[in-house]
């Protein structure tokens, strides 16, 4: 029902974006206004968000601990699963970040006929969430070649390696593959896993759908309704040298593909999507398992009530003296 | 318990037809699975608000008129002062690696002990009150109205949360669902609702310095029938000083080790460890407590409580702190203590006066934990030790979710069992280490009233005992956390009778050889030693 709800504001979305590149006097706004206008969204939100998280302190040094604290030097470290130093806390969110550290230990509970528990190694999510992300980059960074004139030589390295699989004209790029087998595959796992499927939200769905129908006409400009590159190339010039032209002959297709897009851009700063920039904020992965050597200090840390050993002592006086327990006060 | 063991493994892993975001709680037919709440008495003495007698059984539950109000300010407010809040609110993207990983999931199968579900029944109402998408499109955007059923359904599920981390170590974020119940209970508190396991501890050790209210001279009592019990064993006499001004070392225990079996082993391995060593220490009948069920009402209950240690250091003049087994205990001074009661600038580095090895992993809060102080003593080979006295154990090692995720404390209790005793057997390893399965009893639902979600929270650490009793014959669970030792031998009944619970300094105090003693016949609980059987 969610996935439903999602899918139709995908499809209604879609629909709208091919109706209006049909209209002349439309194209303006797919081609220029809403990518501005999405671009201005997504970086002020993002902006504001990381402020807003900013603005909070952290008040406590919570790192989840994942191995062996330092401690005594006899006993064997584990400086990327405990990390001591700024250093090893950079290595620790590196690989997080890069590699997804933590969803790769990821296991299956199950109960076993004869009632045992039994947790097997479960790495698919991790290998497609993998997948998903490092192609998603590098198809961001291949698109360069159509914002950056001269095209960097970096670009076109990532392109030649992309499409090292030369099987077809145009050269078939592994990333378009890997990247709808992966949001397939989290699709999938979130529609025919109960228990993934009864916690996921009508945005959950909304983003993958959103970037199916970016890759899938992106994937379908490249190898079937081709459309005339170097227009696009014109028309990506310019709005990136913020003089922005419309040339002619652009395929309805590629309007619908910017506008997704452009839709995906806008809709980021408010949807979970943000993890982007939360991960590198979250407080039990980047900190030190330091918390005993060097004190963290808390900017609110108020005043309480206690209950002070003079108040003690006076509270149990008589007890004090029964038992032989020294005083302070006599 | 009325349910049997066969009966509670009818566990359903799959989702219910109802829609999660449905609160409906039914607490009579869930009796067994939620904890009383507290008595007012205790929130009086705390000056904690809304005191009154009430259940949760209740249609009414007494709020005070304005609470939705008072909820939505302290959420505000929470999100204002921590950083953590905002971004676990903001960036789980329900990726479900966390949904099985619950030892509340696995033992119960109701959906909502999943992590990631448990964070949304407040996640849900943050999106509605705070979030822009939330606000114009409610549910579509995974919004929820803050309700009456949503404040009790809370108190049910963040209830139901042992603050054990475990998820944490697999979430992609970090995303930490023991911080988010914390701040629920923040906020529930707010309104008055809370259990009074929790907070009877807390007015308790706020008054006499510890946990189970034990004043002054019954603090001497028990530890003079202990030592008596010791001698007993062992033939030495020992004498251990309290509130004695000048000492080096300030040594703080969890309650219950000088209160109740099987703690109290540990606690006479403690004495005779300092004894073996000459020890100059004293222990404290006002900072008498090393945990802190603070830690499970609010952070400022963190702070009221553990302000005695620092204080009572300061005051006796000690020159650094040793802090006996204890779980929670030392997620506060690991994590809390320096930054909410420190600095401790009176204090000086911790430094071993037997081995002379400097502690500069605690340069900063002068805590030492007696695994760290004592593996270091082994490895000095300061100690004599004759692990065969423990040769009728086979022991496994379980890792408290405190010293484990919260400060890596895993090789040096391992390091120590391995020097005292001859059999160590280690459970699966998605069961241990960082991975460890909680008790069920931790963060104040150790209660009888709850003894069903106990059993069922436990079953993942009970199963893994199971396995290694039947391959090894494991015939004991040690620990180093005082609430492992007052609910797993429970847990340990229902599920794996054959098993026992020990901490890991009675298996020091076994293996010790004491200058003058007599011929040691049995073992700290008095029973006879393996080949000394009359
Ligand atoms: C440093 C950057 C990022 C990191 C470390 C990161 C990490 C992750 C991880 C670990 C997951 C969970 C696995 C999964 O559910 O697939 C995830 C999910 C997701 N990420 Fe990212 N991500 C990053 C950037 C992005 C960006 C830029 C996007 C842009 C579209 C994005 C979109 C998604 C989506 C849609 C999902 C959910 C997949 C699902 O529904 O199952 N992520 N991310
Ligand atoms: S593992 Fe983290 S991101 Fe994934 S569902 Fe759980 S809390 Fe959310
Ligand atoms: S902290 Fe522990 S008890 Fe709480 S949700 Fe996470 S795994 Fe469950």
């Amino acid at each position: 029902m969610r996935a439903f709800q999602a899918l139709v504001i995908v499809a209604v979305l879609s629909g709208a974006a091919t109706l209006a590149a049909g209209v002349t006097a439309m194209r303006p706004v797919l081609g220029i206004v809403l990518p501005y206008l999405a671009l201005a969204v997504f970086l002020a939100g993002m902006v504001a968000r990381v402020v807003w998280w900013a603005r909070s302190p952290v008040p406590f040094k919570i790192t989840t601990v994942c191995g062996q604290q330092r401690s005594l030097p006899f006993l064997r470290r584990q400086p990327l699963e405990s990390p001591f130093t700024g250093w090893q806390v950079v290595g620790r969110m590196a690989l997080e970040i890069l590699l997804f550290r933590s969803l790769f230990r990821n296991t299956r509970t199950e109960l076993t006929p004869r009632k045992n528990l039994a947790y097997q190694p479960d790495k698919l999510l991790w290998a497609g969430a993998l997948a998903f992300h490092w192609s998603f980059l590098v198809i961001i960074l291949r698109h360069l070649r159509l914002f950056l004139e001269p095209v960097p030589r970096m670009v076109g390295i990532l392109e030649s390696v992309d499409g090292f699989f030369q099987l077809a004209v145009p050269t078939f790029l592994l990333t378009d593959a890997v990247i709808v087998a992966a949001l397939l595959y989290l699709l999938a796992r979130r529609l025919f896993n109960a228990r993934v499927r009864y916690v996921s939200l009508a945005a959950d769905y909304l983003a993958l759908f959103l970037l199916l129908g970016i890759a899938g006409t992106g994937i379908a400009m490249r190898y079937f309704w081709k459309v005339d590159l170097v227009s696009v190339k014109e028309l990506a010039l310019g709005l990136v040298t913020l003089r922005p032209v419309l040339p002619e002959g652009v395929g309805a297709i590629f309007f619908v593909h910017l506008f997704l897009v452009s839709v995906l851009f806008a809709y980021f700063p408010f949807s979970k999507l943000v993890h982007m920039g939360g991960v590198f904020l979250s407080p039990t992965r980047n900190m030190a398992n330091d918390n005993r050597a060097r004190r963290h200090v808390n900017p609110w840390n108020h005043p309480v009530p206690v209950h002070t050993y003079e108040e003690w002592e006076e509270e149990f006086h008589d007890k004090l003296v029964a038992c032989g327990l020294p005083l302070d006060k006599e | 318990m009325k349910k049997t063991p066969q009966e509670l493994l009818q566990i359903e892993y799959r989702p219910p037809r109802r829609e999660w975001m449905d609160p409906h709680v039914d607490f009579e037919a869930r009796r067994g699975t939620w904890s009383y709440p507290a008595a007012p008495k205790n929130l009086e003495y705390l000056g904690l608000p809304n005191p009154r007698e009430w259940s949760p059984t209740d249609e009414d539950w007494k709020l005070p008129d304005d609470w939705k109000e008072i909820v939505h300010k302290g959420f505000l407010d929470l999100l204002d002062r921590f950083r953590s809040l905002k971004v676990f609110m903001d960036c789980c993207v329900r990726c479900g690696a966390c949904s099985d990983k619950c030892h509340f999931f696995i033992g119960s199968g109701d959906p909502k002990n999943m992590p990631v579900l448990r964070a949304e029944l407040l996640r849900s109402v943050y999106r509605k009150d705070f979030t822009t998408a939330g606000k114009i499109l409610g549910s579509v955007a995974g919004g929820r109205e803050l309700t009456l059923e949503v404040i009790k359904e809370w108190y049910y599920y963040f209830y139901q949360c042992t603050e054990c981390r475990r998820c944490s170590v697999f979430c992609p974020y970090g995303i930490d669902t023991a911080e988010i119940t914390m701040m629920a209970r923040e906020l529930l508190n707010l309104l008055g609702v809370n259990i009074n396991w929790v907070v009877e501890p807390v007015a308790n050790c706020h008054r006499t310095g510890n946990h189970l209210g034990i004043q002054p001279h019954t603090f001497k009592d028990n530890i003079e029938f202990l030592c008596e019990e010791l001698e007993d064993v062992t033939g030495i006499h020992i004498e251990p000083p309290i509130n004695k001004k000048g000492a080096e070392i300030l040594f703080i225990v969890p309650s219950a080790d000088y209160f109740a079996d099987p703690g109290i082993y540990t606690f006479m391995g403690y004495l005779l460890l300092f004894e073996h060593l000459g020890l100059d220490y004293t222990l404290s009948a006002y900072a008498s407590e090393g945990g802190n069920f603070g830690l499970f009402l609010s952070h400022d209950t963190i702070k009221r409580l553990n302000y005695k240690m620092y204080a009572e250091a300061k005051r006796l003049g000690v020159k650094w702190i040793l802090g006996g087994e204890c779980g929670h205990m030392w997620r506060v001074v690991h994590q809390y203590m320096d930054t909410l009661n420190g600095p401790a600038g009176f204090l000086e580095v911790p430094r071993s006066p037997i081995t002379g090895t400097v502690f500069d992993n605690a340069a900063s809060t002068k805590m030492v934990h007696i695994c760290e102080f004592t593996a270091d003593l082994i490895h000095h080979g300061k100690l004599k030790l004759d692990p065969s006295r423990n040769d009728g154990w086979k022991v496994t090692f379980h890792d408290s979710c405190n010293p484990a995720r919260g400060m890596g404390l895993l090789e040096e209790p391992r390091y120590i069992l391995r020097h005292v005793l001859n059999e160590l057997y280690e459970m699966p390893e998605n069961t241990i280490r960082e991975q460890t399965f909680c008790c069920g009893g931790g963060a104040g639902l150790g209660n009888d009233e709850n003894m069903e979600m106990r059993m069922r929270g436990g079953l993942p650490r009970a199963n893994a005992v199971r396995h290694v009793h039947e391959k090894h014959g494991v015939n004991i669970l040690s620990c180093i956390c005082a609430i492992d030792r007052a609910v797993l031998p429970t847990l340990m009944e229902y599920w794996v009778p054959e098993v026992r619970v020990a901490g890991v300094h009675e298996m020091v105090g076994n293996a010790l050889v004491m200058e003058g003693e007599k011929e040691r016949t049995t073992n700290l609980r008095g029973e006879p030693l393996p080949g000394k059987e009359a």
